[in-house]
């Protein structure tokens, strides 16, 4: 049987304006988004079938200005009665939380925006049965097994079909379609007291979106096998050394430094205090824009929904701002923040089109989408070269960094000593701390295009309530002078 | 009719129709999973963003032959067309089924009794809650999160489990921010939570988190990285224990290799006498079946005096692995986890804190923390909120936030001198895809020296 799920006689197609119908007098300002998307989770582990997961959400979030102030009500209930009903408690909501709002609502708020956005893919999710997946799944599983000494073995696949339809009481009508895929494949290995896991670029970081192309069987099966002659040179290695070195981030480690150390900290809303109470303040301040010498002049970082394939592109946000690329860092120089049109007006300064929201039960907050770091002129093989005493450090095993977006301190998953020049020893429990301006203003080489990577995560948190979202960070890898490594042990 | 009652003859009426469904060699689980919330984010004292949201969302795991397959959706309210659905993912599961390998861990579902929790009595009331906190912290820079309404937890299987869980309660999980004299952003962390709106008991829980903020405004005290005297207060220990849900007590983390906690279950290393946690869903602040609808022990020790007695083994390891399942729940991030943890008070009355303490850190809160090392439960965070360097028995100023990294068998083993007599309740307060039920009851901890690195 194919993978998707095909039961229209149930779920007839939602005729979103004649719901708007319904309910635009119930406020001010109406705007209705509906959602539908479905998760298709398949996962194996030790060469059997667990999970063998499908999610279907539906729903719709319906806004209401009342008072110059907007709030929201999300309901399942997608019959007139339930819509209205929705409408009613946002326009409730925004009538009695008006006279303490922190900030009024205009117009501009939300343009009236029209357009379609579909994301790129070749291959539909129809192309490859259920048991085939699960088969090929199961085969990747073996191929992390290299040895005895592999105690266990986890592959998964995710697939997801999303569809956004967002229209206005002012005129927006915007209609977005995504196909996206992820992947997560790891080996545990063990002797004695020593355990170690590698698995292919850390956790769930291979996200695209993509149909199933993604999927190169052949060459997955081959990387596997790698994963698992990795984890056993780990069982084997020294630890990473602590001292003072040069270090060199792969791509899938890039990800992670760029996610905590320069999204979350350009993100509006956090820079505004509304994310004080739970995922922290920033410590990037309005008056820095413009003038922080973020990181070295080599440092330039983008907010670019428009890279195809990269696992959060979009068109419009969800307040239907149009979404373009923009330079967030350039030439080491911070210019732009992470703010929707809620945070541009109450803070006076530029930002982008992020206004995003986890699914039909959540409101959109400002959220990081595609942060990327541009490419340099530097190849792998030239930084490695450059380096006299060094780490070369692979894909993310740990994250942590304080809730003003400074002290930092994340581990790896595989690293290699670099000597006079070239790679040495394989090292376990690789670690590296620091302070994020310093940090960046450390780096000293930048990859170039053709090294550059694109990997993403499904889970980056944030919000109250609290919410799930994708991101996208593509980067070559970076070379950064004088961080303090460190390995395990007690 | 209002949410609960609706909600319970939906599933209900589902259930039996899905049931009756059924052909032979089949079972079916159904676990509900709904909430009608009001939730109002603060930001300086002024709303930032209201929403409300009604959901119903149902599980269905599907049985046949030893294959096992999970099917989540949206329910819609309406019975026929959420019966219509449901027959039409009954009908995808059968399919499914027969196209996979078997499972040979896949537990058949079983009848593991009735419960029935049933709220009775008022909702709380969101919109006199909004007014109220609006009103009665104006002049305080007040950040934080209302979230109010009814939830439910259910699960009914095809052998005849059936087991129902509906509550009604609220909670304000706030901050207070301060500037001290040294320019530093400097905050407190209040909770207020209840059945029920109560504007006299919110008043005096502010009154008190404001008192503390006042030794806060004092200049901050730089403390270089290095190792240090500490007192956690229960709410930075209850982030340490947390770190016990992430594969630690799982049986199936340690039987993968990826157990933090696998020397003290090799009994290489024990901790310290004084340090026992169990589950214990006397607590009352979850139901005590699990998503499969099992029943744990009212009460399970874990560890005892430092010793480990017991594991989380849910009954797909217990199957696998031959060992006795303790009900354990098996969904979520790392698997088995804790989901009523209690670590039992100790002797240090609460008002001998400081003086026990004597000179070093008075941490409140811990924020992101993570393993550094997982083969050596060695932890990372950051402290966050009300920190003080502590001289003599006396609060001498607030510190600038600091990383540690150190491990759980040196802070919970050789270093733990003693945990307060006081040992609050702490309410779950996550919200991910719809407000999570539980929490835990947390002493205070004092060590007699913990590392810090950044
Ligand atoms: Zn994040």
């Amino acid at each position: 049987m194919s993978l998707p799920v095909n039961f229209y006689p149930e779920l007839p197609a939602f005729d979103i304006h004649r719901a708007l119908a319904w309910v635009q007098a119930e406020a001010d300002w109406i705007g209705l988004r509906f959602v539908q998307e479905q998760t298709y989770r398949r996962t194996v582990r030790n060469h059997l079938p667990e999970d063998n997961a499908i999610t279907l959400e539906r729903g719709v979030m319906a806004e209401a200005r009342v008072d110059g102030h907007i709030a929201y009500a999300g309901t399942s209930d997608l019959s007139q009665q339930g819509l209205v009903q929705a409408a009613r408690r946002a326009a409730y909501l925004a009538r009695i939380c008006a006279p303490h709002a922190l900030f009024p609502f205009t117009e501009g708020h939300r343009p009236p925006a029209h357009g379609r956005f579909v994301s790129t893919r070749r291959l539909g999710f129809d192309r490859l049965t259920l048991a085939e997946l699960t088969d090929q799944l199961i085969r990747a599983s073996r191929s992390l097994k290299v040895s005895d000494k592999i105690v266990s073995t986890a592959a998964e696949a995710t697939l997801v079909e999303s569809t956004v339809h967002y229209v206005s009481s002012s005129g927006a009508d915007i209609e977005q379609q995504w196909w996206l895929v992820s992947s997560h494949c790891a080996a545990t290995a063990q002797d004695g007291t020593e355990t170690q896991q590698r698995s292919l670029n850390g956790p769930a970081a291979r996200c695209r979106q993509a149909g199933l192309e993604f999927f190169d069987f052949s060459a997955l099966h081959a990387e596997c096998e790698r994963a698992g002659r990795e984890a056993l040179e780990l069982l084997d290695a020294e630890n990473c050394p602590d001292e003072t070195l040069d270090l060199i981030l792969a791509p899938d480690q890039m990800l992670l430094q760029i996610h905590e150390s320069i999204g979350h900290p350009l993100e509006l809303d956090r820079i505004l205090g509304d994310e004080r109470n739970y995922a922290g303040w920033s410590f990037v301040k309005p008056d820095d824009f413009g003038r922080l010498r973020y990181g070295s002049p080599l440092l330039n970082v983008t907010f670019d929904p428009t890279v195809a394939g990269e696992f959060a592109s979009y068109a419009f946000d969800d307040c239907g701002n149009p979404a373009t690329r923009e330079y967030l860092i350039r030439d080491g120089v911070l210019l732009r923040g992470l703010g929707s049109l809620e945070s541009q007006s109450r803070l006076g300064i530029a930002g982008v089109a992020n206004f995003r929201s986890a699914g039909w039960n959540r409101a959109p907050i400002d959220r990081m989408a595609n942060i990327n770091l541009e490419p340099g002129t530097s190849s792998l093989a030239e930084m490695i070269a450059s380096v006299e005493r060094g780490v070369y450090m692979q894909s993310n095993r740990s994250w942590s960094i304080d809730d003003y977006r400074n002290k930092f301190q994340f581990g790896c998953e595989y690293a290699r000593r670099i000597e006079q020049g070239r790679l040495s020893d394989v090292l376990k429990n690789p670690n590296y701390r620091g302070m994020t301006v310093p940090f960046w203003n450390a780096l000293k080489q930048v990859g170039c295009r053709d090294e550059r990577e694109l990997f993403g995560t499904p889970y980056c948190g944030k919000g109250e309530p609290n919410q799930l979202i994708r991101v996208g960070h593509a980067a070559p890898p970076c070379l950064f002078a004088g961080i303090d490594v460190f390995g395990g042990g007690s | 009719m209002s949410f609960l009652p609706e909600t319970r003859r939906l599933f209900d009426d589902l259930a039996d129709t899905a049931f009756s469904d059924l052909k032979a060699g089949e079972a079916l689980s159904l676990q509900l999973s709904a909430e009608d919330q009001t939730y109002v984010r603060f930001n300086d004292s002024n709303v930032r963003q209201a929403t409300a949201v009604l959901q119903r969302n149902l599980a269905l795991t599907f049985q046949w032959a030893g294959r096992q397959v999970t099917f989540t959706f949206d329910l819609s309210g309406h019975l026929d067309h959420d019966r219509a659905l449901l027959r039409s993912w009954l009908e995808r599961a059968r399919r499914e089924a027969r196209t996979l390998p078997e499972d040979p861990f896949a537990v058949p579902l079983q009848d593991h009794g009735t419960s029935e929790h049933e709220h009775s009595g008022t909702e709380p009331d969101a919109a006199a809650a909004v007014k109220a906190i609006a009103r009665v912290t104006q002049g305080t820079d007040f950040t934080g999160l209302l979230a109010a309404g009814p939830q439910v937890r259910a699960v009914r299987n095809s052998a005849g489990l059936n087991h129902w869980f509906s509550t009604a309660s609220l909670w304000v999980d706030y901050s207070l921010f301060t500037t001290n004299a040294s320019g530093d952003n400097k905050a407190v962390k209040g909770r207020f939570w209840g059945p029920a709106w109560d504007e006299d008991r919110f008043q005096a829980v502010l009154a008190a988190d404001k008192a503390r903020l006042a030794f806060l405004k004092r200049p901050a005290r730089p403390i270089a990285p290095g190792e240090y005297r500490v007192y956690f207060a229960p709410a930075a220990v209850a982030e340490l224990i947390a770190m016990f849900s992430w594969g630690a007590l799982s049986y199936r983390a340690y039987r993968d290799g990826n157990c933090p906690l696998k020397r003290l279950i090799q009994d290489e290393v024990g901790l310290s006498e004084q340090f026992t946690l169990k589950e214990n869903f006397c607590l009352a602040l979850t139901p005590r079946f699990n998503s499969l609808g099992e029943l744990p022990p009212v009460e399970l020790m874990l560890i005892e005096k430092g010793q480990l007695k017991n594991l989380l083994v849910s009954s797909r390891s217990a199957k696998q692995y031959g060992v006795p399942s303790n009900a354990a729940d098996p969904s979520g991030w790392f698997g088995e986890h804790l989901r009523a943890p209690e670590l039992m008070a100790g002797n240090l009355p609460e008002t001998e804190v400081l003086n026990c303490l004597g000179t070093g850190l008075y941490v409140g809160n811990l924020h992101y923390l993570n393993w550094s090392d997982v083969q050596a439960a060695r932890v990372t965070g950051m402290t966050r909120y009300a920190c003080f360097w502590v001289e003599n028995g006396e609060i001498a100023a607030p510190i600038n936030d600091l990383r540690f990294d150190d491990s759980l068998y040196r802070l919970f083993g050789s270093a733990l001198e003693a945990l307060t007599r006081e040992s609050p309740i702490h309410p779950a307060i996550d919200t991910y895809h719809c407000r999570a039920l539980g929490g835990s009851k947390i002493p205070g901890a004092l060590v007699g020296t913990f590392r810090f690195t950044l």
